[in-house]
């Protein structure tokens, strides 16, 4: 193995003193494995998709939440963080591991992590992508507290089947009327990652859901 | 074939699968809006490689991204994965990952395929990429890149039924065969690459997942699992495919996408697959059936 | 006879790498190339090379075009390749051309200019007469004389003489900070001029020319002037991040084109004269001239004027100019394309029958 990746070559600093967690333990290998899993979640929406990189993540951050991080983001994305995200510890993480730039406006980040979903922004204070360029839109990573006691809903759309019933726990109530809302934009629109544990649940804009 | 697994080339002095890992997660974040907007080209910050535009580039860089050291990699040109380009594509992935390769379909974790959609039946979990040249459906009437952008904003795509009708007015039926536009999930035209019209149904609610590379293009798409791929036509001309008179001349099957060979120079010729795997899989399946009969000839 | 599929494409992968390894060697009586006399001896090409691929390594582009056996697209592309591998550790600061060393210096526009005009090499006054004295090796070579006096250190631009009367336009980056770079994301449009020069410095030499002439012979309008042509040394400097103050990391070798063009303005800009820009690694005046006469065409747009011919279509311009995707394109259809074929060879048989059908059907229906 002759190459690292360019932040695990400096040294550990953090803005309290305290020493940083650890980021991947295999850069290449571990987010190649976290990147599949986000791969297959996203092409079949609704479907549990856990993985076997566990890290020690910085507090509030669940593993998955952690792993997604070093495997999508760096000094390209500039990420929103909530309230609970933005802790000292996981925004020295974040930096230290990612290089990553953060914003506090929703609208101008590609990237945002909500560890507290009660509390989340609306919906429509994230970018839904250009008209020529719905690409250009937020991926929203929210942190649940369960994928299987949640009021169940039913999917339906591209990467399921027929349909696909799924129990998302912890969500504001307004979640899916909002998600309504978002699909109404398309082709324009966010899409969401769910993490918890060590797995994921994807969501992306295409999909329709029935409460 | 390549005997190991996992073990890294240190001796190459590259990355793992050759890009850095900045690279890769740019066409990661990429593929994933892919997937969220099926059929949308999204714009992509490609590098360039060490072989040629226009010989899978696009391709090479999205499998580099997605590949790990567990898969079972097939590359296929033609249908074929002795055809100099799949090899030459093939030894590049021996070289950067040292991953299995496999010449089978069903055992395959991912195939880079030129022209083709293998014959059999993709599963779930399955990655199939493409090698795109032309990744603008649009292109061969509006070539600027300013304006299809706006047709594919506001899915203003009669210009592209027009001139589908025309070849109606003028041969009386649809004269594309080849790379031939479909419209994704009810919404984006895309060009499925220059696989033959005979495999547009295959992209059809496929269990696997598309993804599809255009390097010197610089743009990356996909079709998810179980996505609606519609090929566009007329109620008066509905789509159809490719048909043959004769079956493949060396396994037999009536059902393939079968290649003309001239046998010699006074125009004789024999059609055979252009799947190979297919094809040996059948031969291989046949040669042993009056064995397994216990009938020794 | 019984048909048997053509298997051995690796085989033939292996020989043909062992064959290009034989050819590019040529006959082995005759002594091996060295980096240091391409680069030494071949040094245009090596500039060329640097220039078209992105990368100012003179060992390494002659390498390049060792490998290639003398084909500088091959050569780009080689060094193209090895440059996606790179790691980036820092942006440097823009060069000052004005305080450039320089070794070649002219002016078409004025006959003396401040710093002088410094004729330098160049082929330009040569006579092309085949010199059968350079077929013979160990010749000896002529030494030029040397100026009584150094050059000023800092010589000014001819062109912004002109500023001061307000007869050409200032060159601003209209306070855009980040600098597009193509290498790492996809062409965007419509595109900044820095997006354009970039992929101009990068494109292809002949093409440019191409264009550049065609911008002259009417499709394009151009009155362009030689404002000033330099070629020398500067200095490449990076403000690192810890010191806060820039340091010197390179001295490369550039030419640089200021070509001075006619604006007939418009209702609300009086006339005045504007700027085409080229600038290449080491020495290239032809590239940096045709450079420059592009970059002015391509402004058109921003100028107000009608885009009506080839050289002013940015879309146009900037989609073709890059000979590593234009040869990949062309040469690809060298690959198999046995399936589309097959797919159009059954279609153009069933409309031919067809066809053959129709006419047989009408000549029956008049002999009837």
């Amino acid at each position: 193995m002759t190459v690292q990746s360019s932040a695990t070559s400096m040294r550990p600093v953090s803005s309290g003193g305290a020493s940083l967690k650890a980021g991947f333990a295999d850069p290449v290998f571990d987010a190649q494995a976290v990147f599949r899993a986000s791969l297959l979640a996203t092409a079949y929406p609704g479907r549990v998709v856990p993985f076997d990189r566990a890290l020690a993540p910085p507090r509030p951050f669940s593993s998955a939440t952690a792993a997604l991080c070093l495997t999508l983001m760096d000094f390209e994305t500039l990420a929103w963080l909530d309230r609970q995200a933005a802790s000292d510890e996981a925004v020295a993480w974040l930096r230290y591991h990612c290089g990553l730039p953060v914003t506090d406006d929703p609208m101008k980040a590609r990237f945002a992590v909500v560890t507290d979903a009660l509390s989340m922004p609306r919906l429509v204070e994230f970018h839904p992508g250009d008209v020529e360029y719905p690409d250009r839109s937020m991926t929203l990573i929210i942190q649940v507290s369960s994928f299987t006691d949640g009021p169940t809903t039913t999917w339906t759309g591209p990467g399921i089947k027929t349909t696909a019933h799924v129990s998302i726990g912890g969500l504001p109530f307004w979640f899916w009327s909002d998600w309504e809302l978002n699909r109404e934009l398309y082709p324009r629109g966010i899409d969401v990652i769910f993490t918890n544990g060590n797995a994921l649940v994807g969501l992306p804009r295409t999909i329709a859901v029935e409460t | 074939m390549s005997a190991g697994t996992t073990t890294i080339h240190s001796d190459t002095g590259y990355n793992f699968a050759y890009l850095d890992e900045q690279t890769k997660r740019m066409i990661r974040r990429s593929l994933l809006k892919a997937l969220s907007i099926p059929g949308y080209q999204v714009p992509f910050g490609g590098r360039e490689m060490p072989l040629a535009y226009g010989w899978g580039t696009g391709g090479i860089q999205v499998t580099a991204s997605v590949i790990g050291p567990d898969d079972r990699l097939k590359v296929i040109d033609q249908g074929a994965d002795d055809t100099t380009n799949a090899v030459s594509i093939r030894r590049f992935f021996q070289t950067v990952t040292d991953v299995t390769v496999t010449e089978s379909t069903e055992d395959a974790t991912i195939i880079q395929t030129r022209h083709r959609i293998p014959e059999i039946p993709l599963k779930e979990g399955q990655v199939l990429v493409y090698q795109v040249p032309q990744p603008e459906p649009l292109q061969k009437i509006e070539p600027r890149e300013t304006e299809t952008r706006k047709m594919h904003a506001y899915a203003e795509y009669g210009a592209m039924r027009v001139t589908l009708y025309e070849d109606v007015a003028h041969f009386g039926r649809i004269a594309k065969t080849y790379d031939y536009p479909a419209v994704i999930n009810g919404r984006h035209l895309m060009s499925p690459s220059p696989i033959p019209k005979f495999d547009n149904p295959k992209m059809e609610m496929n269990p696997a997942i598309q993804l599809f590379g255009a390097g010197r293009e610089k743009r990356i798409y996909a079709v998810p699992p179980y996505t609606s791929v519609r090929s566009l036509d007329f109620d008066d001309h509905p789509f159809e495919v490719q048909t043959w008179k004769g079956c493949c001349a060396l396994c037999g099957s009536t059902v393939s996408y079968l290649d003309e060979v001239i046998t010699d120079d006074k125009g004789s010729r024999m059609f055979v697959c252009s799947d190979t795997d297919f094809c040996n899989t059948r031969q291989a399946k046949a040669a042993a059936q009056p064995k397994t009969a216990g009938e020794q000839s | 006879m019984a048909y048997v599929a053509v298997k051995g494409g690796e085989q033939a992968i292996l020989n043909t790498l062992r064959l290009i390894s034989e050819t590019r060697r040529g006959d082995p009586a005759f002594a091996e190339l060295t980096l240091a006399q391409i680069s030494e001896q071949f040094g245009l090409a090596v500039d060329r090379v640097m220039t078209e691929g992105s990368v100012y390594d003179r060992e390494l582009a002659a390498l390049a075009l060792k490998q290639a056996q003398g084909d500088v697209i091959e050569a780009i592309f080689l060094l193209r390749a090895y440059r996606t591998t790179l790691p980036r550790f820092a942006v440097s600061e823009p060069v000052d051309t004005s305080r450039m060393t320089i070794r070649r210096r002219i002016s078409a526009t004025f006959k003396d200019i401040p710093g002088g005009q410094v004729l330098g090499p160049t082929y330009d006054c040569t006579h092309r007469l085949l010199d059968f004295a350079l077929a013979a090796e160990g010749l000896q070579r002529p030494q030029a004389g040397l100026a009584a006096e150094p050059l000023d250190k800092d010589v000014p631009q001819v062109i912004d003489l002109l500023g001061s009367e307000g007869l050409i336009e200032e060159e601003s980056d209209e306070g855009q900070g980040e600098i597009f770079d193509l290498t790492r994301e996809p062409m965007s449009l419509p595109a900044g001029r820095d997006q354009r020069l970039q992929n101009l410095a990068r494109g292809d030499e002949g093409f440019l020319l191409g264009l550049a002439y065609s911008t002259v012979r009417g499709y394009g309008g151009a009155h362009p002037f030689v404002g000033e042509l330099r070629l020398g040394e500067v200095t490449v400097e990076i403000v690192p991040e810890e010191l806060g103050f820039p340091i010197a990391v390179a001295e490369i070798a550039v030419t640089e084109c200021q070509m001075i063009n006619q604006f007939r303005g418009t209702a609300a800009k009086p006339p005045r004269f504007t700027r085409g820009y080229g600038l290449t690694f080491g020495h290239n005046e032809r590239k940096a001239m045709a450079m420059s006469l592009v970059d002015r065409a391509m402004r058109a747009r921003e100028l107000g004027e009608d885009v009506r011919y080839p050289a002013q279509d940015e879309e146009f311009v900037l989609a073709h100019t890059d000979n590593v995707e234009a040869s990949g394109m062309v040469s690809h259809f060298k690959l198999p394309h046995y399936v589309d074929f097959q797919a159009e060879l059954a279609l153009v048989r069933q409309l031919r029958a067809e066809h053959m059908a129709a006419r047989e059907a009408q000549t029956k229906e008049v002999a009837e």
